[in-house]
């Protein structure tokens, strides 16, 4: 009746860093033996020894032999790797849970600025841990298309451990799920640990939107947690492009559309260019589809991660067709993203005009915000304030700009 | 004869032994304390008479030249390591003494690479009783396993300088490669098809030794000019049929590295030499050929090209991207010791603004003056460092012995000296309460630049003064040390054997540091 059982998680060998593989086997006797090869034995042996106790004994496992290759797995990675390894042989509702990082304790406002946020493989641990120092606006543990198959399982504990233990650095939380109903699944080790953000692949109806809104719904509720978990559905289809308005629409926590060119190319059998005539259309109507619903417009990665000049008029096309971000692949695209989606010296010049004479007006008392001798509508208004934000955001000017130009004057 | 002997603890509070393999040795006293006396040491008189009036001093092999310079147990043999690990020379050499069943050698090279890995089995019978100079690589590991027979001693390039100066290291017999010589031994390396552009660590060596010889795989008739090695300090020329390996001594090209964090943090090294205000019309710099060293430069080079602004030297060891600096218009000289690249080669042969520099000029204890006091920036690596900003270059944290010091610590005598380093390496502490092995002192380690801050040395109030308003991250090097161990976990102390394997010589040749047997 009873039997040994032997599973292995994660990943070892040349080029993997920050790493392990375990290989757990469960045995009727003997108690627990712990073989490990550590590129830290000198330095961490002694804990990752006695964290694999503790989380046996947390599992109620008492014979065992584990055999561990180590690469510099940090604790969280190595408890991700062992609770995936335990729960492939036995059954439980327990989770191993280390103590919620203080520093990732934030929520994120609807339309805060999401003009790049990295995809970082959601089972490869060293390119986490310095995501954050680059300071994307946002960052995505991808759960999806950069898992193999056969490692979606263990992802998901490493991606719940990422998200409970590894330093965002204030970047905005992200989790893209596996495509729905699949990815509902995923939600379990994600909405419970403060994710800011779930992008929601392959979207082609409010429908897709409203089983994830369900979901979530219900996991907050049986963990009693508040707090916003904002939705940025990607558009990776030509029925996804047409149905564009109606997934935009679907909920209010909805904050953006992303457009995947990758599929969509393969979806209308056409070849991906640079120069991206193909894709015209869909980036339109997406852009579209957004503005009318008031919610934000993200473009396509761009996949040379070697061509930094062509990202930068990637960006700039983008921009101008009215896109407010972009995903990046590679933290050294960040700065490209940032430096050209943000206004111009002639936008911010133009912009602070019209601010200006609008709060001239307005200390005035006039109704009627006029430059020289054109008048200016509110939208115009409202615009060049936006353009007025993001330049203060992405550090262009100071947050006291309009004080700081009077001194020149 | 006992490797070591009578432990005291030195200035900088570590053990160190006062004899080492028999011979009495000074422990550190402090950055600039110890001034030795008396004079020089010098050589042999040697006899023009006794060298062939035709100047053809070529022999028919390596052997022959060995047993004419009277190769015999105990001797010691330099060799440079301006082949890199395309060396051909050096391990040929142990070859021969093995076959002549000669003993208890010592060898001083100027560093070793992978490539002398074949000498471990020497060590192990006793042709060679131990290694005084750099060790890298599988030597390294060798040594902190307890296995070679005499102590180990590592130098800095202008500490073996000093060493010969002074008389510390008596040199028997020198083995110069050279890619170019002619008959009566005067050489370069500027060409050939070892060419490796500089030969700047073989000066001392051929100047103070009994006997040298040149081994070279392309003799031209005399004369070899420049003349990079002087012929009238050598004894006998060997031409072989290769010295080295070409693509092993200079790479094809050097790259910046492609690592996002290695680049920010090279991008923050040079905004703070910027913002400090280090970066100026004539400032000078020097930068290691690592891929983040090589990084900083390229950014220092673009803040001076946006202001129109130059260089006036920069030292080697030299690559292409300090030689697009020379040719774009941002520095006026390198001085160089060494060449990392063939653009470098193609350079040092070109131009008469990249100049063959000794350690003499740069490094030497002993010398009246240092260039590298002068140098206003100097960007240099580590294994570790501590809270007391001691650095460690030579051993890891497990203890390992992995790492030559090269002129690490000749370096930390300038203006500025900026570390950038990772906080960790895969989990493996960068920043610790107290390096493994002290291989510069603290108070010459003036800014640590990492992926999560830059540390600024208390001891330069003008730094943080000038710093205080910056954008850049700058924190307490404590607060970083907690950065790193509430990501890593704090590390457990790594255990030794009481016995030692090798010791740290400061560049003034006191004992700062011993290298203790690993577990």
């Amino acid at each position: 009746m009873e039997q040994t059982k032997t599973v292995t998680i994660g990943n070892k060998g040349k080029g993997v860093r920050s790493d392990c593989q375990i290989s757990l086997e469960l045995l009727n006797s003997g108690g627990i033996t712990i073989e490990l090869v550590s590129k830290v034995n000198a330095l961490y042996g002694k804990s990752i020894r006695k964290g694999v106790e503790e989380i046996l004994e947390f599992f109620e496992i008492k014979n065992a032999k584990v055999v561990i290759d180590d690469s510099g797995a940090l604790p969280f990675v190595v408890a991700a790797r062992l609770e995936a390894a335990v729960k492939k042989l036995i059954k439980t509702d327990k989770e191993f849970l280390f103590p919620f990082l203080g520093q990732n304790n934030y929520q994120t406002e609807k339309d805060k600025n999401r003009i790049s946020r990295l995809y970082l493989p959601g089972n490869t641990p060293s390119l986490m841990i310095n995501a954050g120092i680059h300071h994307p606006d946002g960052i995505i543990l991808d759960l999806e298309d950069a898992v193999a198959p056969d490692k979606k399982f263990e992802a998901g504990f490493l991606v719940r451990n990422a998200l409970r233990n590894l330093d965002f650095y204030g970047a905005e939380r992200m989790v893209r799920i596996n495509q729905v109903p699949q990815g509902l699944k995923d939600l379990d080790f994600i909405v419970p640990h403060n994710v800011n953000l779930l992008l929601i692949p392959k979207c082609e109806s409010a429908e897709q939107i409203h089983l994830v809104n369900k979901r979530i719904d219900e996991i907050k509720a049986t963990c009693k947690i508040t707090g916003n978990i904002w939705l940025m559905p990607i558009i990776e289809s030509a029925l996804g492009v047409i149905k564009a308005y109606e997934v935009a629409t679907a909920a209010e926590n909805v904050v953006a559309l992303a457009i995947g060119l990758e599929d969509y190319t393969a979806d209308l059998g056409v070849r991906r260019t640079a120069e991206a005539t193909e894709s015209f259309f869909a980036r339109s109507m997406v852009v579209n589809a957004c503005k009318a619903a008031g919610i934000q417009a993200i473009d396509s990665v761009f996949s040379d991660v070697a061509d930094m000049d062509g990202l930068k008029q990637n960006v700039l096309r983008s921009k101008a067709l009215g896109f407010d971000g972009m995903g990046c692949i590679h933290p050294r695209q960040i700065k490209v993203l940032h430096d050209n989606f943000a206004p111009d010296d002639v936008e911010i010049a133009k912009a602070k005009k019209i601010v200006n004479a609008f709060m001239e007006a307005k200390e005035k008392g006039l109704g009627v915000v006029s430059l020289g001798t054109k008048m200016i509508d509110a939208p115009v208004v409202k615009r060049a304030q936006k353009t007025i934000n993001l330049a203060i955001s992405t550090g262009k000017i100071s947050k006291n700009w309009r004080e700081e130009d009077n001194e020149k004057i | 004869m006992k490797k070591y002997d009578k432990l005291v603890v030195n200035a900088i509070g570590r053990t160190v032994p006062t004899v080492i393999n028999g011979e009495p040795a000074v422990p550190f006293m402090g950055v600039g304390k110890h001034r030795p006396n008396g004079v020089k040491y010098a050589p042999p008189i040697p006899t023009c008479i006794d060298y062939p009036d035709d100047g053809n001093k070529t022999l028919a092999s390596l052997s022959e030249a060995l047993k004419k310079c009277g190769l015999k147990d105990g001797m010691t043999i330099s060799t440079h390591h301006h082949l890199r690990d395309g060396d051909l020379v050096s391990n040929t050499i142990f070859d021969i003494a093995h076959e002549m069943g000669v003993k208890d050698l010592v060898w001083f090279p100027s560093a070793s690479f992978p490539c002398n890995e074949p000498l471990i089995k020497y060590l192990e019978d006793g042709t060679i009783n131990r290694i005084e100079g750099s060790m890298n690589g599988p030597l390294g590991k060798f040594t902190s396993k307890g296995g070679m027979k005499g102590c180990a001693v590592l130098r800095s390039h202008g500490g073996r300088v000093q060493a010969i100066q002074d008389g510390e290291v008596h040199v028997d017999i020198a083995v110069i490669a050279a890619p170019v010589a002619d008959p009566f031994g005067n050489a370069n390396a500027l060409s050939g098809k070892s060419a490796c552009g500089i030969l700047g660590y073989s000066l001392a060596d051929y100047m103070y030794a009994d006997k040298v010889i040149v081994v070279t795989d392309n003799l031209i008739p005399f004369p070899c000019m420049p003349m990079q090695v002087q012929g009238n300090y050598v004894d006998y020329v060997v031409v072989v049929d290769h010295i080295g390996i070409p693509e092993k001594i200079v790479s094809g090209t050097t790259e910046v590295t492609k690592s996002p964090d290695r680049l920010l943090l090279a991008e923050w090294t040079a905004r703070f030499c910027d913002e400090a205000g280090l970066l100026h019309e004539g400032c000078s710099m020097q930068s290691g050929a690592g891929g983040t060293s090589l990084a900083v430069g390229v950014y220092l080079d673009q803040i001076l090209k946006s202001r129109g602004e130059k260089a006036r030297f920069a030292f080697g060891g030299s690559t292409k991207y300090m030689v697009q600096m020379l040719e774009g218009g941002t520095l006026d000289y390198i001085l160089d010791a060494q060449a990392f690249d063939l653009e470098a080669v193609r350079s040092a042969r070109e131009n008469d603004r990249h100049i063959d520099l000794s350690v003499f000029q740069a490094y030497n204890f002993h010398s009246k003056g240092n260039y590298t006091s002068m140098t206003d920036i100097m960007i240099l690596g580590a294994t570790e460092i501590d809270v007391n900003f001691n650095g460690n270059v030579v051993t890891h944290s497990d203890g390992l012995l992995l790492h030559g010091i090269g002129g690490w610590q000749n370096c930390l005598h300038a203006k500025t000296v900026i570390v950038p380093i990772p906080l960790f390496r895969d989990r493996i502490p960068v920043l610790v309460d107290q390096v493994t092995t002290v291989c510069g002192p603290g108070e010459m380690i003036d800014v640590i630049v990492t992926e999560r801050g830059i540390a600024i040395n208390p001891l330069r109030t003008d730094l943080i003064e000038k710093m205080k308003n910056s954008s850049l991250p700058i924190k307490t090097i404590q607060q970083l040390k907690a950065e790193a161990e509430a990501i890593c976990g704090v590390p457990e102390k790594v255990e030794f054997e009481d016995e030692i394997v090798a010791v740290i010589k400061w560049v003034d040749g006191t004992i700062i540091d011993s290298v203790r047997k690993v577990k």
